[in-house]
């Protein structure tokens, strides 16, 4: 037994071996196995104050149900998902694949695009706060010369979640442009000419050859850009006031997670919100990982 | 030129503008007095420019101090995660020993996990070591990478093995191949995960704003944060606090650009 695993595993592999992983497994379970565990755990248990948390069961989770502010925050980040997402998908794509064109300037607008994913939140959030402003903002005041009465963007119920997402979609759409063009560089330009000598109309061949082509980039981005629009809190955080009328309208599980934690203090109901968050994007990830079966070809 | 490299440069100018605009409206109005910032209808370029919001913005509050704290977290997790994450991808990629799966194992499943169920215990244990309100609490998520040994491994297992081979009979030990050999070979990858890591560093909010309370810890996320809460309405001198905080990923951007696209790229072939 000893020998056959003697055979198996050589002695200097197996010594630099778990050397070599020993800090990342120390790191993990440190920072991410255990905190995962005790965050369920705490999911599970009242603060008492002063540091002392008391078993309580199901209470958050009773709680959680009945909690009209945690509903409100499910369906505005599904609301957020569903608009940014798509969105995302599609404009990344469609630069992508126009970039990809023989044509000048490419380095140009590749920069010019990317200049979002690079800036910070905080940054990126005040000014579009400023281009919504109501009265001096640049965008009502467009809006107007087209003599359109723009809205309160970020004090009224109807606009306020859209006006997020569509700094939500500024943000992303250059990083997912990045991650296509390089999916579809990888396509040999030989398929399109073909298709072009057997008459394959251009919507033709972006159907039947980039489309599954570039189908694990497009499940990569699809995966990644539903958890992420999942988990949004810094755009919400920086442009909605907590005073603001609209907050329980536009607050993500994530936000409504920070406040419950860190400004109220009620780290055991925190926890049952996160870890409803979790199971929700493991659900949607499940999901998909069971579909792409059917249309990603790898 | 064609009519329809036209109508692409159409589409790809208007997109451009969109993205731009915002930059330049953050410029403009940052060299705006407040006066001329709130005038109906808006003003496109100020009279003079107001270099005098920056220095207003710079004497409130300590953005020479945001500087530092900032690229101490992000040197401090670059060199942490990326030297730590090459070593145990490398071992994932090439060594066998027990429990090596598992280890991998591991490392995708906190990839899949997301990161805010993490946060209120990092919190607590950064409590209990005596570090809130410090800058080695700005670095303490961001130590270890299992998204960067994931990402290296793909990268060593991409790499000849003959090298390692040749290294091996010239008499070099396992860490000596790594540190002589494998390194020096995966520099674009190490550069890659820098460069990710740095960004996302720089870019993250919450975990800054929790930990590091007081304006002299504070990073330019939550410095800016902390800024609009307390002069939420003078946007010429918060726009001038936008730029200061934006301007060194941008330049750090344009200068290596080609690191970033490729370092980005790198990340999307597969789940």
């Amino acid at each position: 037994m000893i020998r056959a695993l003697k055979e198996k595993y050589k002695t200097e592999q197996v010594f630099w071996g778990v050397i070599f992983i020993a800090p990342t497994l120390i790191g993990l379970i440190m920072l991410n196995l255990k905190p995962a565990v005790d965050t369920i755990i705490l999911s599970f248990q009242k603060s008492t104050g002063f540091g002392n948390q008391i078993w309580t069961g199901l209470d958050n989770y009773r709680r959680m149900f009945h909690d009209v502010e945690v509903w409100q925050a499910v369906g505005n980040t599904f609301i957020y998902a569903l608009l940014t997402v798509p969105a995302i998908i599609i404009l990344s794509l469609l630069v992508a694949v126009l970039l990809n064109q023989k044509i000048k300037g490419i380095s140009i607008y590749r920069t010019i695009y990317f200049l979002p994913v690079v800036s910070t939140p905080a940054a990126v959030a005040m000014v579009w706060k400023w281009l919504y402003n109501s009265d001096y903002g640049l965008i009502n005041f467009l809006l107007s010369k087209l003599g359109i009465q723009g809205p309160n963007w970020l004090t009224n119920p109807h606009t306020a979640l859209l006006a997020v997402a569509i700094v939500g979609i500024w943000s992303a759409v250059g990083y997912n442009m990045i991650l296509f063009l390089a999916g579809l560089q990888e396509i040999p330009k030989d398929f399109y000419e073909s298709a072009r000598i057997d008459g394959a109309s251009p919507a033709k061949q972006f159907f039947s050859i980039t489309i599954p082509l570039i189908s694990p980039t497009l499940f990569f981005v699809t995966v990644t850009t539903i958890i992420s629009s999942m988990q949004v809190f810094d755009l919400i955080f920086m442009m909605i006031d907590t005073t603001n009328i609209v907050m329980p309208k536009t607050q993500s599980l994530i936000y409504l997670f920070y406040k419950q934690s860190f400004i109220l203090n009620d780290k055991g109901y925190g926890a049952a919100i996160v870890v409803l968050l979790l199971v929700i994007i493991m659900f949607f990830t499940a999901i998909q990982l069971i579909a792409q079966k059917k249309w990603v070809h790898y | 030129m064609k009519s329809k490299t036209v109508a692409i440069h159409i589409v790809l100018i208007l997109g451009a503008v969109i993205m731009v605009v915002p930059f330049l409206w953050m410029i403009s109005t940052a060299g705006k007095t407040f006066a001329e910032s709130v005038m109906v209808p808006p003003v496109l370029f100020p009279k003079s420019f107001q270099w005098s919001n920056f220095s207003s913005v710079i004497n409130k509050f300590p953005f020479i101090t945001f500087y530092i704290n900032t690229f101490l977290m992000c040197i401090g997790r670059v060199v942490c995660s990326v030297l730590f994450s090459a070593m145990a991808a490398y071992a994932c990629a090439r060594l066998e020993f027990p429990g090596r799966d598992l280890f991998f194992g591991l490392v995708l499943l906190q990839m899949m996990i997301p990161s805010q169920i993490f946060i209120v215990p990092q919190y607590l244990l950064t409590q209990k070591l005596n570090l809130l309100d410090t800058i080695p609490a700005l670095m303490i998520p961001g130590l270890v990478s299992a998204f960067g040994t994931f990402l290296l491994r793909q990268f060593f297992k991409g790499l000849p093995k003959e090298l390692e081979e040749a290294a091996k009979l010239d008499g070099c030990n396992i860490w000596q191949t790594f540190v002589k050999i494998m390194l020096p070979l995966a520099k674009s990858g190490l550069i890659s995960l820098a460069i990710f890591t740095s960004l996302f560093a720089f870019k993250d909010l919450m975990w800054p704003l929790i930990v590091n309370r007081s304006i002299d810890k504070m990073t330019l996320s939550s410095g800016l944060a902390s800024l609009q809460g307390q002069y939420g309405t003078n946007y010429p001198e918060l726009m001038a606090a936008s730029l200061l905080g934006i301007w060194p990923m941008v330049v750090l951007f344009i200068l290596f650009q080609k690191r970033f696209v490729e370092g980005i790229s790198s990340t999307g072939s597969k789940l």
